[in-house]
Protein backbone atom coordinates (compact mmCIF):
# COMPACT_ATOMS: atom_id res chain seq x y z
CA UNK A 1 0.00 0.00 0.00
CA UNK A 2 1.39 3.24 -1.11
CA UNK A 3 1.38 6.30 1.67
CA UNK A 4 1.09 9.87 1.15
CA UNK A 5 3.28 12.56 2.45
CA UNK A 6 1.10 15.33 3.65
CA UNK A 7 2.10 18.72 4.68
CA UNK A 8 -0.38 20.01 7.42
CA UNK A 9 -0.65 23.79 9.08
CA UNK A 10 -0.55 23.69 12.52
CA UNK A 11 -0.71 26.75 14.52
CA UNK A 12 -2.21 30.22 13.74
CA UNK A 13 -0.90 32.53 11.35
CA UNK A 14 2.64 32.28 12.75
CA UNK A 15 2.38 28.14 12.20
CA UNK A 16 4.34 25.95 10.08
CA UNK A 17 3.53 22.90 8.25
CA UNK A 18 4.08 19.70 9.84
CA UNK A 19 4.53 16.35 7.86
CA UNK A 20 1.92 12.88 7.75
CA UNK A 21 2.28 9.76 6.47
CA UNK A 22 -1.58 8.82 5.44
CA UNK A 23 -2.14 5.35 4.00
CA UNK A 24 -3.19 6.12 0.16
CA UNK A 25 -7.31 4.41 -0.36
CA UNK A 26 -8.95 4.21 -3.62
CA UNK A 27 -11.43 7.00 -4.28
CA UNK A 28 -9.91 8.93 -0.92
CA UNK A 29 -10.55 12.69 -0.70
CA UNK A 30 -8.63 15.20 0.60
CA UNK A 31 -11.06 15.55 3.80
CA UNK A 32 -10.84 11.63 4.29
CA UNK A 33 -6.96 12.10 4.44
CA UNK A 34 -7.55 14.93 7.01
CA UNK A 35 -9.49 13.07 9.20
CA UNK A 36 -7.27 10.18 8.83
CA UNK A 37 -4.58 12.49 10.46
CA UNK A 38 -7.25 13.72 13.42
CA UNK A 39 -7.97 10.03 14.32
CA UNK A 40 -5.32 7.99 14.42
CA UNK A 41 -2.07 10.66 14.10
CA UNK A 42 -3.03 14.15 15.92
CA UNK A 43 -6.24 14.19 17.83
CA UNK A 44 -5.58 18.07 18.63
CA UNK A 45 -6.05 18.97 14.65
CA UNK A 46 -8.31 21.74 14.26
CA UNK A 47 -10.89 21.14 11.00
CA UNK A 48 -14.32 21.97 10.24
CA UNK A 49 -16.34 19.76 7.78
CA UNK A 50 -20.08 18.58 8.81
CA UNK A 51 -22.20 17.54 5.74
CA UNK A 52 -18.85 15.51 3.51
CA UNK A 53 -20.79 15.48 0.37
CA UNK A 54 -20.52 19.06 -0.99
CA UNK A 55 -23.55 20.37 0.45
CA UNK A 56 -22.60 22.49 3.71
CA UNK A 57 -19.19 24.94 2.50
CA UNK A 58 -17.70 24.13 5.66
CA UNK A 59 -14.57 21.80 4.64
CA UNK A 60 -13.10 24.54 2.30
CA UNK A 61 -9.04 24.75 2.76
CA UNK A 62 -5.87 25.53 0.93
CA UNK A 63 -4.84 22.18 -1.11
CA UNK A 64 -1.51 22.14 -2.91
CA UNK A 65 -1.95 26.32 -3.10
CA UNK A 66 -5.53 26.48 -4.54
CA UNK A 67 -8.67 26.40 -2.34
CA UNK A 68 -10.85 24.35 -2.85
CA UNK A 69 -13.92 21.87 -1.00
CA UNK A 70 -11.83 18.79 0.76
CA UNK A 71 -14.85 16.47 0.25
CA UNK A 72 -15.38 16.87 -3.09
CA UNK A 73 -11.52 16.58 -3.90
CA UNK A 74 -10.06 13.60 -4.52
CA UNK A 75 -6.46 12.66 -3.91
CA UNK A 76 -5.96 11.57 -7.47
CA UNK A 77 -7.00 14.66 -8.83
CA UNK A 78 -4.67 16.51 -6.60
CA UNK A 79 -1.51 15.18 -5.02
CA UNK A 80 1.40 15.52 -6.89
CA UNK A 81 4.21 12.60 -6.22
CA UNK A 82 2.04 11.59 -3.67
CA UNK A 83 2.68 14.98 -2.18
CA UNK A 84 -0.28 17.05 -0.51
CA UNK A 85 0.19 20.29 1.20
CA UNK A 86 -3.02 21.57 3.02
CA UNK A 87 -3.52 24.44 4.56
CA UNK A 88 -6.44 26.88 6.26
CA UNK A 89 -8.41 29.27 3.56
CA UNK A 90 -6.52 32.49 2.81
CA UNK A 91 -7.64 35.79 3.23
CA UNK A 92 -9.44 35.04 6.98
CA UNK A 93 -7.63 34.86 10.69
CA UNK A 94 -6.65 31.23 11.33
CA UNK A 95 -8.32 30.12 14.85
CA UNK A 96 -5.80 26.88 14.83
CA UNK A 97 -4.46 24.70 12.01
CA UNK A 98 -7.02 24.60 9.51
CA UNK A 99 -10.17 26.11 10.95
CA UNK A 100 -10.38 29.88 10.15
CA UNK A 101 -12.52 32.97 11.91
CA UNK A 102 -14.99 33.27 8.82
CA UNK A 103 -16.69 36.36 10.68
CA UNK A 104 -15.65 39.08 8.36
CA UNK A 105 -16.88 36.99 5.78
CA UNK A 106 -20.21 36.84 6.78
CA UNK A 107 -20.35 40.62 7.95
CA UNK A 108 -19.59 41.74 4.39
CA UNK A 109 -22.64 40.03 3.33
CA UNK A 110 -24.47 42.06 6.06
CA UNK A 111 -22.74 45.40 5.03
CA UNK A 112 -23.97 44.44 1.03
CA UNK A 113 -27.37 44.65 2.15
CA UNK A 114 -27.43 40.64 1.72
CA UNK A 115 -30.60 40.54 3.52
CA UNK A 116 -33.83 40.25 1.73
CA UNK A 117 -36.34 43.16 2.18
CA UNK A 118 -39.96 41.73 1.67
CA UNK A 119 -42.44 44.19 0.33
CA UNK A 120 -45.54 42.07 1.29
CA UNK A 121 -46.39 40.17 4.02
CA UNK A 122 -47.61 36.71 5.02
CA UNK A 123 -51.64 37.77 4.13
CA UNK A 124 -50.82 38.80 0.90
CA UNK A 125 -50.53 36.17 -2.27
CA UNK A 126 -47.41 34.98 -3.07
CA UNK A 127 -45.81 36.64 -5.48
CA UNK A 128 -45.96 35.32 -9.30
CA UNK A 129 -42.59 35.40 -10.80
CA UNK A 130 -41.94 34.65 -14.54
CA UNK A 131 -38.90 31.21 -14.66
CA UNK A 132 -37.81 32.90 -17.64
CA UNK A 133 -37.74 36.65 -16.93
CA UNK A 134 -34.44 38.31 -17.34
CA UNK A 135 -34.29 39.43 -13.56
CA UNK A 136 -35.06 35.94 -12.53
CA UNK A 137 -32.67 34.46 -15.15
CA UNK A 138 -30.42 36.63 -13.85
CA UNK A 139 -30.90 36.16 -10.04
CA UNK A 140 -31.16 32.26 -10.74
CA UNK A 141 -27.52 32.00 -12.04
CA UNK A 142 -25.93 33.31 -9.04
CA UNK A 143 -28.18 31.95 -6.35
CA UNK A 144 -26.91 28.55 -5.99
CA UNK A 145 -23.84 29.85 -3.23
CA UNK A 146 -23.67 28.38 -0.62
CA UNK A 147 -21.43 30.51 1.58
CA UNK A 148 -18.05 28.59 1.55
CA UNK A 149 -15.41 31.10 1.15
CA UNK A 150 -13.77 29.33 -1.43
CA UNK A 151 -14.07 33.10 -3.84
CA UNK A 152 -13.04 34.73 -1.02
CA UNK A 153 -9.88 33.19 -0.20
CA UNK A 154 -9.27 33.34 -4.07
CA UNK A 155 -9.65 37.10 -4.35
CA UNK A 156 -6.12 39.11 -4.54
CA UNK A 157 -8.67 42.46 -3.97
CA UNK A 158 -9.51 40.93 -0.72
CA UNK A 159 -5.91 40.40 -0.02
CA UNK A 160 -4.90 43.94 -1.28
CA UNK A 161 -8.36 45.66 0.05
CA UNK A 162 -9.33 44.16 3.41
CA UNK A 163 -12.48 46.62 3.22
CA UNK A 164 -13.43 45.01 0.18
CA UNK A 165 -17.01 43.61 0.60
CA UNK A 166 -15.60 39.86 -1.91
CA UNK A 167 -16.66 37.88 -4.26
CA UNK A 168 -19.80 36.27 -2.64
CA UNK A 169 -21.21 38.96 -1.01
CA UNK A 170 -21.53 40.77 -3.84
CA UNK A 171 -22.87 37.59 -5.31
CA UNK A 172 -25.62 37.78 -3.06
CA UNK A 173 -26.37 41.32 -3.47
CA UNK A 174 -26.86 40.49 -6.97
CA UNK A 175 -29.56 38.07 -6.84
CA UNK A 176 -31.64 40.33 -4.36
CA UNK A 177 -31.28 43.23 -7.21
CA UNK A 178 -32.93 40.76 -9.55
CA UNK A 179 -35.05 39.96 -6.91
CA UNK A 180 -38.89 41.89 -8.06
CA UNK A 181 -40.46 41.17 -4.68
CA UNK A 182 -37.08 42.78 -2.79
CA UNK A 183 -37.50 46.92 -1.25
CA UNK A 184 -34.26 47.55 -0.57
CA UNK A 185 -32.66 48.02 -4.39
CA UNK A 186 -31.62 51.71 -3.83
CA UNK A 187 -30.10 51.45 -0.42
CA UNK A 188 -28.25 48.11 -1.87
CA UNK A 189 -26.86 49.66 -4.77
CA UNK A 190 -25.82 52.23 -2.63
CA UNK A 191 -23.89 49.66 -0.42
CA UNK A 192 -22.13 47.92 -3.43
CA UNK A 193 -21.28 51.30 -4.88
CA UNK A 194 -19.14 52.83 -2.14
CA UNK A 195 -15.51 52.40 -2.48
CA UNK A 196 -14.78 48.88 -1.21
CA UNK A 197 -17.65 47.51 -3.25
CA UNK A 198 -17.99 45.91 -6.61
CA UNK A 199 -16.03 48.51 -8.76
CA UNK A 200 -13.00 47.85 -6.74
CA UNK A 201 -13.57 44.49 -8.74
CA UNK A 202 -10.56 44.23 -11.01
CA UNK A 203 -11.37 41.20 -12.98
CA UNK A 204 -9.02 38.96 -12.04
CA UNK A 205 -11.65 35.78 -12.19
CA UNK A 206 -9.90 33.77 -9.32
CA UNK A 207 -13.50 33.36 -7.96
CA UNK A 208 -15.12 32.42 -10.90
CA UNK A 209 -12.37 29.84 -11.77
CA UNK A 210 -12.29 28.61 -8.24
CA UNK A 211 -15.91 28.27 -7.30
CA UNK A 212 -16.88 24.93 -6.63
CA UNK A 213 -20.30 25.14 -7.65
CA UNK A 214 -19.60 26.92 -10.80
CA UNK A 215 -21.39 30.19 -10.38
CA UNK A 216 -19.39 33.16 -11.76
CA UNK A 217 -19.25 35.88 -8.93
CA UNK A 218 -17.24 37.96 -12.13
CA UNK A 219 -20.97 38.00 -13.76
CA UNK A 220 -22.67 39.35 -10.62
CA UNK A 221 -20.01 41.98 -10.20
CA UNK A 222 -20.60 42.91 -14.02
CA UNK A 223 -23.81 42.97 -13.28
CA UNK A 224 -23.74 45.32 -10.57
CA UNK A 225 -21.19 47.77 -11.80
CA UNK A 226 -23.52 48.03 -14.36
CA UNK A 227 -26.84 48.49 -12.19
CA UNK A 228 -24.82 51.07 -10.28
CA UNK A 229 -23.65 53.15 -12.91
CA UNK A 230 -27.44 53.17 -14.37
CA UNK A 231 -28.57 54.17 -11.03
CA UNK A 232 -26.01 57.18 -10.61
CA UNK A 233 -27.29 58.21 -14.57
CA UNK A 234 -30.77 58.29 -12.72
CA UNK A 235 -29.79 60.08 -10.38
CA UNK A 236 -30.83 57.20 -8.07
CA UNK A 237 -27.77 56.90 -6.03
CA UNK B 1 -2.09 31.54 5.20
CA UNK B 2 -0.52 34.07 1.66
CA UNK B 3 -1.89 32.94 -1.41
CA UNK B 4 0.83 31.90 -4.11
CA UNK B 5 1.48 31.43 -8.05
CA UNK B 6 -0.62 28.30 -7.59
CA UNK B 7 -4.10 30.50 -6.86
CA UNK B 8 -3.55 32.65 -9.69
CA UNK B 9 -2.72 29.97 -12.06
CA UNK B 10 -5.00 30.94 -14.80
CA UNK B 11 -6.05 32.39 -18.41
CA UNK B 12 -7.95 35.17 -16.81
CA UNK B 13 -5.06 36.05 -13.61
CA UNK B 14 -2.37 36.14 -16.60
CA UNK B 15 -4.77 38.50 -18.89
CA UNK B 16 -4.73 40.45 -16.17
CA UNK B 17 -0.97 40.37 -15.35
CA UNK B 18 -0.36 40.97 -18.87
CA UNK B 19 -3.08 44.07 -19.07
CA UNK B 20 -1.24 45.64 -16.18
CA UNK B 21 2.84 45.09 -17.36
CA UNK B 22 1.85 46.38 -20.67
CA UNK B 23 -0.10 49.53 -19.53
CA UNK B 24 2.95 50.26 -17.51
CA UNK B 25 5.22 50.06 -20.01
CA UNK B 26 3.14 52.03 -22.58
CA UNK B 27 2.86 54.88 -19.36
CA UNK B 28 6.71 54.53 -19.28
CA UNK B 29 7.22 54.38 -23.30
CA UNK B 30 4.58 58.03 -23.73
CA UNK B 31 7.15 60.23 -22.48
CA UNK B 32 9.69 59.33 -25.02
CA UNK B 33 7.63 59.15 -27.94
CA UNK B 34 6.73 62.48 -26.94
CA UNK B 35 10.23 63.45 -26.79
CA UNK B 36 10.83 62.20 -30.51
CA UNK B 37 8.21 63.73 -31.89
CA UNK B 38 9.21 66.79 -30.38
CA UNK B 39 12.42 66.52 -32.41
CA UNK B 40 10.50 67.60 -35.43
CA UNK B 41 10.89 71.60 -33.46
CA UNK B 42 14.04 71.27 -34.07
CA UNK B 43 14.22 71.21 -37.27
CA UNK B 44 14.13 68.80 -40.34
CA UNK B 45 17.76 67.92 -40.07
CA UNK B 46 17.12 66.87 -36.78
CA UNK B 47 14.87 64.83 -37.13
CA UNK B 48 15.92 63.02 -39.67
CA UNK B 49 18.97 62.25 -37.76
CA UNK B 50 16.85 60.48 -34.91
CA UNK B 51 15.01 58.74 -37.73
CA UNK B 52 17.86 57.41 -38.81
CA UNK B 53 19.17 56.39 -35.71
CA UNK B 54 15.75 54.41 -34.98
CA UNK B 55 16.56 52.42 -37.93
CA UNK B 56 18.72 50.12 -35.98
CA UNK B 57 18.01 46.57 -35.78
CA UNK B 58 17.96 46.55 -31.68
CA UNK B 59 15.34 50.01 -31.93
CA UNK B 60 13.49 48.17 -34.49
CA UNK B 61 13.10 45.16 -32.35
CA UNK B 62 12.25 47.59 -29.46
CA UNK B 63 9.51 49.29 -31.78
CA UNK B 64 7.93 45.96 -32.51
CA UNK B 65 7.75 44.99 -28.79
CA UNK B 66 6.31 47.83 -28.04
CA UNK B 67 3.38 47.50 -30.53
CA UNK B 68 2.74 44.25 -29.49
CA UNK B 69 2.59 45.67 -26.11
CA UNK B 70 0.31 48.02 -27.34
CA UNK B 71 -2.02 45.41 -29.33
CA UNK B 72 -2.15 43.61 -26.06
CA UNK B 73 -3.17 46.31 -23.79
CA UNK B 74 -5.95 47.25 -26.59
CA UNK B 75 -7.76 44.13 -27.06
CA UNK B 76 -7.38 43.17 -23.16
CA UNK B 77 -8.83 46.73 -22.71
CA UNK B 78 -12.01 45.93 -25.05
CA UNK B 79 -12.21 42.55 -23.67
CA UNK B 80 -12.82 43.89 -20.48
CA UNK B 81 -14.94 46.70 -21.61
CA UNK B 82 -17.20 43.48 -23.41
CA UNK B 83 -16.91 41.81 -20.20
CA UNK B 84 -18.47 44.56 -17.79
CA UNK B 85 -20.35 45.91 -20.28
CA UNK B 86 -22.36 43.34 -22.03
CA UNK B 87 -24.52 40.81 -20.57
CA UNK B 88 -22.70 37.76 -20.75
CA UNK B 89 -21.92 34.06 -18.61
CA UNK B 90 -20.38 31.59 -20.20
CA UNK B 91 -18.13 33.09 -23.06
CA UNK B 92 -15.09 34.23 -21.00
CA UNK B 93 -12.82 32.37 -22.01
CA UNK B 94 -13.60 32.22 -25.83
CA UNK B 95 -13.26 36.39 -25.21
CA UNK B 96 -10.07 35.64 -23.86
CA UNK B 97 -8.58 33.54 -26.68
CA UNK B 98 -10.13 36.17 -29.33
CA UNK B 99 -7.93 38.71 -27.19
CA UNK B 100 -4.86 36.79 -27.19
CA UNK B 101 -5.60 36.05 -30.92
CA UNK B 102 -5.87 39.89 -31.83
CA UNK B 103 -2.29 40.32 -30.44
CA UNK B 104 -0.37 37.10 -31.79
CA UNK B 105 -1.73 38.65 -34.84
CA UNK B 106 -0.70 42.08 -34.87
CA UNK B 107 2.20 41.01 -33.91
CA UNK B 108 3.14 38.97 -37.05
CA UNK B 109 1.63 41.40 -38.85
CA UNK B 110 3.94 43.83 -37.53
CA UNK B 111 7.04 41.45 -37.88
CA UNK B 112 6.22 40.90 -41.34
CA UNK B 113 6.15 44.64 -42.03
CA UNK B 114 9.29 45.20 -40.65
Amino acid sequence: MSVLQVDVWRGREDGRFQRFEVPRAESQTVLDVVTYIQRHLEPALAYRFACRVGMCGSCAMTVNGVARWTCRTHVARVARDGRLEIGPLANLPVIRDLATDMREFFDKWARAQGQFAPTATRRDEPARVAPQSPGRAAADAAIECIGCGVCYASCDVVAWNRDYLGPAALNRAWTLVNDVRDGARGARLRAVAAGAGCHACHTHMSCTERCPKRLSPTASIAGLKRATAAALLKGEL
Amino acid sequence: MRRDFRARSHPAWWAFLVHRLSGLALAAFLPLHFWALGQALHGEAALDAFLRWTEQPLVKASEWAIAVLLAAHLAGGLRLLALELLPWRDWQKTLLAAAAGVTLAAGLALALAI
